[in-house]
């Protein structure tokens, strides 16, 4: 009887669950399937801070590991140096794009959006092909004492390949968003084009640029395919768990993940937390 | 002043063709069309933020066709005011001083004139997401004219706004350019709003001027079928006119003689005001002989619309009149119901469009 219980138990939750479904109809179902994918994405990170958290000894020994924090920083200020130049040369053309029509402006829009389909080995050979030192722009800069190969700025270039299209995107939709007879008014008010830019459009951009901006920076930290075509050493953290797993297994590899998943989540939310106090004064 | 000469501007599958047109300093003029005819690209066109195809534009004497819209001295206000959201009150309002880099005192009493003339004081620091409508347009007004412009272009200012507001903010812009003598194209689709802010009216449709003129004259004696039905011309009819004797015109329309007071022969159209014809039930005792027309025909529709009655009768043609819903309603009128019409031959206007 008793061991009868459990499966009839378990089986009266389940139909008490489905008729609860049935009752919200679509809300019902969509709930569901959300949760699935919420819990495919929440249930792999939670799983290694928890099992991290297990073994505290490990977490310590990388926290204080100098190779790990070299390459935890060098990726954020990477990163951030990427964002930095996409935001400089991207935001331009995204007003372009969103103001302006052209002949192949849809053609310049699908080839900006390439990187973010483009596997990313191949985007790093593709940079290798232009940044590489006997290539032109590769031996242009190594003139002026910049080099892509092994070095940062070769890092900080294959996460602006790769992240850009994010700002670019973003930025575009927070221009088009922007009334153009805002832009008019100003106009008619005495505003030149670039006083117009800089207090109509941009600030009322703003929010979708910041928000593009934090998806780029984001994407760069995460990038790792690109990163290690041009630029190996010096290690950014996507590159070191990568060879802490090869070399010392998944016990070692996991910590710097875990390491890197904190900081990254810190700064992001961070950054979400100010931008939202931004929007809303 | 305003001097638009063979204007034309491309804009998509939209054009607008050998526009030419004259505002004097000072005064009030509508222009007048339907949604899609070319208005609003008509003023951006004037404030420079629509690029044109050729022609000339000429404001206070100056031909301003090659300059920049911030040196056009031509300020414009939307329907829908398009204040700057991120900026308070006082910051849209100052925003054209600002960026004309005047002194803070320049600017501060540009605001005290602009404010003071639109009654905004206590809207200073307020966001433009906090204001009514009516209140958002003073404040787009006070931004336009803070910077002093030679011309204020008004696209469709009453729009967006309720009707008591909106009769409000139509006494403000009436004060507020008697006050300020300044030059103001008003474009708007509603011919009321025409009649009583113009001093004259253009009708444009399909991107050309159609007709233009005082207010009365456009309403009473539109130049074509276009006007006469934008105007609420209800009844135009295409048929001739011949001369009688006397030397009056007589119009006929399917078979029907309509007695006109206008100077015309041969083909033409002929428009009749609604309000312009007279109704009574057929048993009613007879009108003396006074010259008018008249007619017995037979109602086929009613229309209540508010305060007012369109009543159809079939002569044929058909004609429709305009009653106020007090006699409508004291005269029972049904549909069916034989009745007699009469016009006075000043009321019938022959036009060749």
């Amino acid at each position: 009887m008793t061991g009868g219980r459990g499966p009839v138990s378990s089986f009266r939750r389940l139909r008490a669950c489905a008729a609860w479904i049935a009752r919200r109809g679509l809300t019902g179902v969509f709930m569901l399937l959300g949760l699935a994918i919420f819990l495919f994405i929440t249930v792999p990170l939670l799983k290694m801070l928890l099992s991290s958290a297990a073994e505290p000894h490990i977490f310590w020994q990388t926290l204080v590991d100098r190779q790990v924090v070299a390459a935890i920083w060098l990726t954020l200020y990477a990163a951030l140096i990427a964002t930095a130049v996409g935001f400089l040369l991207g935001v331009p053309l995204a007003y372009l794009l969103a103001r302006c029509e052209f002949a192949g402006k849809k053609l310049v829009e699908g080839l900006i959006d390439v990187p973010i389909v483009v596997p990313h080995t191949a985007a790093g050979i593709a940079l290798l092909f232009v940044f590489g030192r006997s290539f032109a722009v590769g031996s242009a800069f190594e003139r002026i004492g910049v080099t892509f190969v092994d070095s940062t700025a070769g890092i900080v270039v294959a996460m602006l390949f790769v992240s850009v299209p994010f700002l670019i995107d973003s930025a575009k939709e927070g221009f088009r968003g922007v009334d153009v007879r805002l832009e008019r008014v100003a106009r008619t008010l005495g505003a030149t084009p670039w006083q117009v830019f800089v207090h109509i459009s941009f600030p009322l951009a703003w929010q979708s640029i910041v928000a593009g901006g934090i998806m780029m920076w984001a994407r760069g930290i995460s990038e790792f395919g690109a990163v290690v075509i041009l630029t190996y050493h010096p290690m950014i953290a996507p590159v070191l768990v990568f060879e802490r797993f090869e070399a010392f297994g998944l016990d070692y590899a996991r910590p710097v993940a875990v390491l890197l998943i904190i900081v990254s989540a810190l700064v992001f939310v961070a950054l979400r937390v100010l931008t939202g106090r931004g929007r809303r004064t | 002043m305003i001097e638009i000469r063979n204007l034309s501007v491309v804009l998509g599958a939209f054009a607008l063709h050998g526009v030419n047109l004259a505002v004097q300093t000072g005064e009030y003029f509508i222009m007048l069309g339907p949604t899609g005819a070319g208005k609003t690209v008509l003023l951006e066109s004037i404030a420079g933020v629509q690029p044109i195809l050729s022609g000339e534009i000429w404001l206070g004497g100056r031909n301003v066709t090659q300059l920049e819209p911030e040196q056009r001295r031509a300020s414009i206000v939307y329907q829908d005011h398009m204040l700057f959201p991120h900026y308070t009150v006082r910051e849209n309002v100052t925003f054209g001083p600002r960026m004309r880099r005047q002194a803070p005192a320049q600017v501060a009493a540009a605001l005290e004139r602009a404010v003071a003339l639109l009654g905004i004081e206590r809207l200073l620091h307020r966001r433009p997401d906090t204001l009514s409508g009516g209140e958002r347009q003073k404040v787009a007004l006070a931004r336009a004219i803070v910077t002093d412009p030679e011309v204020l272009l008004l696209d469709e200012p009453l729009g967006a706004l309720d009707p008591q507001t909106r009769e409000g903010v139509q006494q403000e812009l009436i004060r507020l350019q008697a006050e300020l003598g300044i030059t103001v194209l008003h474009v708007t689709h509603d011919f009321e709003e025409a009649v009583i802010m113009g001093d004259r009216i253009a009708v444009i449709g399909d991107g050309a001027i159609r007709q233009v003129g005082a207010p009365d004259e456009v309403f009473r004696h539109p130049n074509s079928e276009f006007v006469a039905r934008f105007t609420m011309t209800s009844n135009v009819f295409a048929g001739a006119a011949v001369k009688e004797d006397g030397g009056r015109a007589v119009f006929i329309v399917d078979g029907v003689r309509i007695v006109t007071g206008a100077d015309l022969e041969g083909p033409c159209h002929a428009s009749i005001r609604p309000e312009d014809i007279l109704i009574a039930d057929a048993a009613a005792a007879a009108f003396p002989d006074d010259g008018c027309n008249r007619f017995t025909g037979v109602i086929t529709q009613i229309v209540q619309k508010g305060s007012v009655v369109l009543v159809t009768a079939a002569l044929p043609p058909p004609l429709v009149c305009l009653l106020t819903r007090r006699a409508y309603g004291e005269m029972g009128l049904r549909v069916g119901q034989a009745v007699r019409l009469t016009v006075a031959p000043s009321a019938v206007h022959l036009f060749r469009g």
